[in-house]
């Protein structure tokens, strides 16, 4: 059948079904939220768990232009260098985790949360279900 | 009829997973009770049928949530009432792209013109690239619905097409015309 497709068609094509067929295949040992992002450029390496950033959260609070916008962040998991010393400046998470927008960083594990070794993606995306099986049982 | 309503209350239920169960929190973390359960938020939102089971869009038009647009600068909400239709390559039915419901979360500088250019066909990208994660990519399957829905955006059939794309000609025509 491949045969009568166009190359391209074809590429789309086995895309597609190795989209449905490894995502069923490898399962999901995490059911974390939609969108919910790993950032763990620098947490394990100190020590630290790494961070967990629920959309679900934000955007219930935020509209997606207020950090993708004004603050800044790119639109990629960990694609944003993001480290202590700029939250504490008022960078990135510090331009609202400052006592004023919302809680500020005293309580280091409400965001460093994740289990230690999580690395960086986004959770439950097509894109992590297509190519990438993290922690599998 | 009580059964019924037992089984939609436990598939309901089970929208959201607590985040101890989630694999992907700690269980051992101390702080993780200080964490909100996305069911508490989550339920009481217009649902769907993927991604976080909530209607983003819905749940922004109605009021349900009422999001902030800026922190730092008086960014002005601009909002763009513009279809755009995407003419998709071999038999795939051709993808309608609203600007309003993007407008309504996005600044036209979240997109254009480092990811689509401000004019109609002028930017070439294939499913391939979507499902790499580029263009519509960028946002669907990641925080944005899920790739898996094809039909929300290859959602115009070829006749409507051809209307659409006459009205908007016609539309054109009068416009130019007024000028
Ligand atoms: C977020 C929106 C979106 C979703 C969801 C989506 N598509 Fe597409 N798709 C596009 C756009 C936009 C194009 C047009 C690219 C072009 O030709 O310029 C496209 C193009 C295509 C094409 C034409 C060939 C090609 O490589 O461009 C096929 C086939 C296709 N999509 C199939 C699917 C299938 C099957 C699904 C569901 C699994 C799907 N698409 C989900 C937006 C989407
Ligand atoms: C979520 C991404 C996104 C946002 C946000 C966005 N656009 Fe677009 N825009 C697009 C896409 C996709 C196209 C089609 C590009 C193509 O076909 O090559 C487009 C096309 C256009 C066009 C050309 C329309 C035509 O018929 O030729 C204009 C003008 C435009 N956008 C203006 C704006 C303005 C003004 C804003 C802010 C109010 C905005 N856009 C916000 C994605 C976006
Ligand atoms: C910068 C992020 C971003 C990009 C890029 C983007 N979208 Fe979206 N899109 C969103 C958000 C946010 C929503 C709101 C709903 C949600 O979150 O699922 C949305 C909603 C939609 C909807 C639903 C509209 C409705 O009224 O139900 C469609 C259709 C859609 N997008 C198509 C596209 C297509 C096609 C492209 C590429 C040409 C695209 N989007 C690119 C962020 C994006």
């Amino acid at each position: 059948m491949n045969q009568f497709l166009p190359p391209r068609q074809r590429a789309v094509l086995t895309a597609l079904v190795l989209f449905f067929v490894a995502g069923d295949w490898l399962g999901q040992s995490t059911q974390a939220e939609y969108g919910d992002v790993v950032i763990n450029n620098y947490s394990d390496d100190a020590g630290m768990r790494p961070v967990v950033f629920p959309h679900w959260f934000h955007r219930i609070r935020y509209r997606c232009k207020v950090c993708h916008g004004d603050l800044g962040f790119e639109f990629k998991a960990g694609g944003n260098d993001i480290n202590m010393l700029k939250i504490i400046d008022g960078e990135y998470c510090g331009a609202c985790h400052n006592g004023e927008h919302a809680w500020a960083v005293e309580n280091c594990d409400v965001c460093h949360s994740a289990k230690p070794g999580t690395p960086t993606q986004v959770h439950e995306s097509t894109l992590q279900k297509l190519i990438a099986p993290v922690d599998r049982p | 009829m009580g059964l019924l309503c037992v089984l939609t209350l436990t598939a309901l239920a089970s929208n959201w997973q607590k985040l101890a169960e989630d694999g992907l929190h700690d269980p051992t973390n101390p702080a993780l009770k200080l964490l909100q359960d996305p069911t508490e938020s989550l339920s009481v939102l217009p649902p769907d049928s993927t991604g976080n089971k909530v209607d983003w869009i819905r749940a922004l038009q109605n009021g349900d949530i009422k999001p902030r647009s800026n922190i730092l600068e008086q960014l002005e909400d601009e909002i763009l009432d513009l279809d755009v239709l995407i003419m998709a390559a071999g038999s795939a039915p051709i993808v309608r792209f609203p600007h309003k419901a993007h407008t309504e979360w996005l600044d036209c500088s979240n997109c254009h013109e480092h990811l689509f250019k401000s004019k109609a066909g002028a930017t070439q990208f294939t499913m391939l690239d979507i499902l790499q994660g580029e263009y519509c990519g960028t946002c669907h399957g990641a925080v944005s619905f899920p790739l898996t829905e094809c039909n929300r955006c290859h959602s115009v059939d070829p006749d409507e097409a051809n209307r659409i794309q006459r009205e908007m000609a016609t539309a054109k025509a009068e416009a130019d015309d007024k000028q």
